[in-house]
């Protein structure tokens, strides 16, 4: 069973679909394997990463488990 | 006091309906604020003709039912709405309706204002705009930060 990697707002757009599906394993490893110029918008200063739905206070140390979905958040503009 | 209710809608609303309803569940209460937001009508070429706001199904509802009980544990109200769109919009579509009702008018007015505060700058919605160049991503404005120091 793959992990789950979800694009919001315009990273969308960057990556060209709004999920990807991946391989389970460390982050590290998991963005070595996209295209580097989505990977290098993915670790944007102002983008936050949630796994399963809880933000995470960074990406270090990060393990993709089977199932586990990881959400990629640009800076909100709501209303 | 009520549950809030608090909804994330795909399709249009009637905010008078919505507020009817609303005010109808509340004889309690001496006072209702509601604000409406709606898709600005423009004029000009840069004129937006479509908005849409994204929204991730696993943290916006959540997210905005977390807003509605700190706004409820900071004032006194008899009830609380809030309703926001998420798909694509046109100008006069309403996209958010926010209402509390409350024995006294301050609370009811103060819980309004933060609520919409705080679902401008920090629910998780992502807004593009459809001008006749195309669509393009909105980033948020240094104002929506500075109506949160507020609070």
């Amino acid at each position: 069973m793959p992990a789950n990697l979800v694009f919001l707002g315009r990273l969308e757009d960057v990556a060209g679909r709004g999920e990807l599906a991946v391989s389970p394993g460390p982050l590290e490893q998991v963005l070595a394997a996209l295209d580097p110029a989505l990977a290098i918008e993915l670790l944007g200063e102002r983008v936050r990463m949630a796994l399963n739905g809880a933000l995470l206070g960074d990406g270090g140390g990060v393990i993709l488990r089977e199932g586990d979905e990881l959400a990629f958040l640009p800076p909100v503009s709501g209303g | 006091m009520a549950v809030a209710d608090v909804r994330l809608l795909g399709e249009g609303f009637s905010p008078a309906e919505e507020l009817a309803t609303f005010t109808s569940a509340h004889p309690e209460a001496g006072g209702i604020v509601s604000f409406l937001g709606q898709v600005r009508a423009e004029g000009g070429p840069g004129a937006v003709e479509a908005l849409e706001l994204k929204h991730y199904g696993a943290m916006t509802l959540p997210g905005m039912e977390a807003l509605a009980a700190t706004t409820q544990a900071r004032w006194v109200l008899d009830g609380l709405l809030i309703v926001h769109r998420y798909g694509v919009m046109h100008p006069g579509d309403p996209i958010v309706l926010v209402a509390a009702a409350a024995r006294h008018r301050r609370d009811a007015f103060a819980a309004a204002d933060f609520a919409m505060d705080h679902l401008k700058s920090q629910s998780w919605f992502w807004k593009r705009e459809k001008t006749a160049r195309g669509w393009r991503w909105i980033e948020p404005r240094p104002d929506d930060h500075r109506d949160l120091a507020r609070w």
